[in-house]
């Protein structure tokens, strides 16, 4: 399922992506196949959102954040 | 022996630089475009001198901003004045799987290297237990934990650098020719580079690199194509790679308890600063302190400048004979430079608060917060902070706007940051709303006169975001924008760093800005001063009549012989000769004398009012000018100049005209051509002009 798919609070494994430009910024900043990736929060105002991951907090859009195909856990 | 630091942002990289260099250091320029190159001199334990260069963070060298570009063009071109002997690679060592990346891009450069693990006694706080020998053997270089922040091991890492062999001695992390093994030896041959990885990423990256010519850029395009090289699958495999051979090496030497960033005190900090109605609260009033310090905790110290430059000029005019050569040094350029000098602490203190929140991490939060709003009108979160800024001058706000990637989104914050109402605009406006604002409060609490104010200033930033709006429409984007953050640890700012920001930022725009400006003030101060041969001297022949010397005491002399004076000097013909262009507007030939004196910065409109209406220069009091003003009439239709209409209109003509040569220098300076500034100057006048025009025919 689509990251922003997830409960807010809750994690999953990265497993693949759906925008090959967007992924390798992603990969960049550790957003690995394989990796832990945690919904944390969602702006205020509904975007972007927060999720944590390789250790540290990213924020990135919505739309963004779509493009990234997780397992639920 | 120059050493380069590189790293990712939020690492402590120019927290280091600072603890190696200390005041010994120098901004200077990378030749040909707008990235601060920073320098200084540190000594090593054996007394050896090294040059240290902080290059800006990245998270990789592959760029995604003009920033991130200038550590590739540097790291991957010899020939660079500012190519490294020695790279010292600074990484947080509390999040070292993503920062040890950009070090094994680095060491591929086969550029001797050594590994900084910098926020040590943070790791140690997390219990993160680094065998710095294992890591050290893997990697194959040296690896010194430090702490920069508390001093902590930095007499270490000087001893590693003195000992740094001369020759790259670091682990291959992967076979980089794997990743398109016929084009990298291409490459290598027909470039003659010597480093595979180097050959890669000319491949990826010749479009933007200078130093290669347009033959070789095309000749490695034409190769890329004869073998289907696929740059984003070559970047992903090489990426994957990298973190394979990272994740092994942690494996070895990292012991680390599982971490939940949530329950971390980031985690909390956030569950208030991003909450929905607590992060607004908290951001409008921080937005308010900001915006209180700039104009209140400016004030005392730019009375001091004021009456600094005051003093000096009363000495001037005691030593420096009168006549020509007292009036240009006193008038021109000593006035000139006293306009230029007295924004010093509003820069200051915008440039301090920037500093601490980019410190605290707080910036990341103001972008994470705004992003959505600032996106529906053609910007970005991360414009909101040269908007703030704004409020004060637009000079170090356009500066600031450097750190946005996006190319459009940069491009707009520039083009709309100087409608912002800026602190020049203030004497302008409290002067006309003196006039035609009645001083009484209105519900009995808003004062008439503040809310006019209040007024302005929205206006201004209604304004900008119309224009960014219109703009983004306009604007074709190079490159779809995107927003990947980090979200950074909140830490307390460092005031050493905040401190040597304010100095830099306060000595960039004295240099930069203070040389037009001053050269400016000089060709109006002639152009004010002179005319055509003979009116002047008519002038001058009549107030010695008897009719003159006999009825008026020599003060008022003074006063109406300057006012004719400015009436016949070039400024003053001008001024006539676009009368019949602002007439619509409501304004006379008086007002059109300001409107250009105001070209080289708004707020000369006060003085030359003075001048005009032949009044001594108001201090601290504009009473007198105020009545003079009130009194004025219009020489053809004997109706009062400044009514509720005409005042108005002018106010909004100083809100958004560009009338300040430093904004227009340094939008060349930022876009590196003439176009963005011509275009901005276009657009500003067409506004100012038709909005003006507007409102004096709605309410005359």
């Amino acid at each position: 399922m689509k990251l922003t798919a997830l409960k807010i609070g809750s994690s999953g494994i990265i497993k693949d992506f759906t925008d090959l430009n967007l992924s390798v910024k992603l990969m960049e900043m550790g957003c690995l196949p394989g990796e832990r990736i945690t919904f944390e929060r969602i702006a205020p105002l509904g975007d972007p959102i927060a999720v944590s991951v390789a250790g540290y907090q990213l924020s990135l859009r919505k739309e963004e954040a779509a493009t990234i195909i997780v397992e639920g856990l | 022996m120059r050493v380069a630091l590189v790293g990712n942002p939020n690492t402590g990289k120019s927290t280091l630089f600072n603890s190696l260099t200390g005041l010994n250091q120098k901004i200077g320029n990378f030749p040909g475009i707008t990235v601060d190159k920073k320098t200084g001199a540190s000594k090593l334990p054996d007394g050896k001198q090294i040059e240290v260069i902080d290059l800006p963070g990245c998270y990789s060298l592959y760029p995604k901003s003009k920033d991130e570009a200038i550590v590739l063009e540097v790291l991957t071109n010899p020939k660079n004045p500012s190519h490294p002997d020695l790279i010292v690679v600074v990484v947080d060592a509390t999040n070292l799987k993503r920062n040890l990346l950009l070090f094994t891009q680095v060491a591929d450069l086969k550029i001797p290297v050594i590994l900084a693990l910098n926020m040590i006694d943070a790791a140690r706080k997390e219990k993160i237990l680094i065998d710095v020998d294992k890591m050290s053997q893997r990697l194959g270089v040296q690896v010194v934990p430090i702490s920069a922040r508390k001093n902590e091991n930095i007499v270490l890492l000087k001893q590693a650098i003195a000992d740094a062999p001369a020759i790259a001695l670091q682990t291959e992390s992967f076979e980089v020719s794997t990743i398109a093994p016929a084009l990298i030896s291409q490459i290598k041959h027909d470039v003659r580079i010597k480093q595979d990885y180097v050959a890669l990423l000319l491949a990826h990256q010749h479009e933007i690199l200078d130093y290669l010519t347009a033959d070789e850029s095309n000749h490695i395009e034409s190769l890329e194509a004869a073998n289907a090289f696929q740059p984003q699958h070559a970047q992903t495999r090489e990426t994957i790679a990298r973190y394979d051979f990272i994740s092994t090496v942690l494996q070895e030497s990292v012991k680390q308890p599982p971490k939940d960033v949530s329950q971390t005190p980031t985690g909390k900090i956030d569950r208030i600063l991003t909450h929905r109605v607590w992060g607004f609260v908290s951001f409008f009033a921080i937005l308010l302190l900001i915006f209180q310090a700039i104009f209140a905790w400016a004030e005392y110290p730019m009375g001091l400048i004021e009456n600094f430059f005051a003093w000096l000029d009363s000495i001037g005019r005691q030593y420096i004979p009168e006549g020509v050569l007292a009036d240009l040094l006193l008038d021109g350029i000593l006035a000139g430079l006293g306009g230029v000098l007295v924004f010093i602490p509003q820069i200051a203190i915008l440039f301090g608060f920037i500093a601490i929140l980019e410190d605290t991490g707080y910036m990341a939060r103001i972008t994470f917060l705004m992003d959505k709003i600032m996106r529906k009108v053609g910007l970005n979160g991360k414009s909101v902070v040269p908007m703030i800024g704004g409020l004060a001058c637009a000079v170090p706000s356009i500066m600031a706007a450097r750190n946005i990637e996006s190319w459009k989104d940069r491009m707009i914050t520039i083009m709309v940051t100087p409608l912002i109402s800026c602190a020049a605009r203030l004497p302008v406006y409290t002067l006309l709303i003196s006039l035609v604002v009645p001083n009484e409060k209105i519900w009995g609490f808003f004062n008439l006169q503040g809310l006019a104010l209040m007024g302005m200033y929205l206006i201004g930033t209604v304004g900008a975001i119309a224009v960014a709006w219109a703009m983004k429409k306009i604007i074709k984007a190079r490159e779809k924008s995107y927003f990947i953050l980090e979200l950074p640890v909140y830490r307390t700012p460092r005031w050493k760093n905040v401190f040597l920001t304010m100095y830099e930022k306060v000595k960039t725009f004295v240099l930069q800005v203070g040389k037009v400006i001053i050269a400016m003030s000089i060709v109006l101060w002639v152009l004010a001063t002179y005319g055509p041969p003979g009116r002047m001297d008519a002038v001058e022949q009549k107030y010695q009549t008897a009719d003159y010397v006999d009825n008026y005491s020599e003060e008022e002399l003074t006063f109406m012989e300057s006012a004719e004076k400015l009436e016949n000097s070039y400024v003053g013909i001008l001024g006539k000769a676009i009368e019949p262009a602002i007439r619509p507007l409501g304004f006379d030939w008086k007002i059109g004398i300001a409107l250009i004196t105001s070209f080289a910065a708004r707020e000369v409109f006060v003085g030359t009012m003075a001048t005009i209406y032949s009044v001594e220069e108001p201090e601290d009091d504009t009473s007198t000018i105020r009545e003079k003003m009130l009194n004025a009439k219009d020489s053809i239709t004997g109706q009062p100049v400044y009514t509720v209409a005409s005042a108005f209109s002018l106010m909004i003509f100083y809100a958004f005209a560009m009338q300040c040569i430093s904004t227009i220098a340094v939008v060349y300076r930022e876009t590196k051509s003439w176009k963005w500034p011509v275009i901005q100057l276009t657009y500003m006048t067409a506004l100012a002009y038709f909005s003006s025009l507007l409102v004096f025919q709605l309410f005359k």
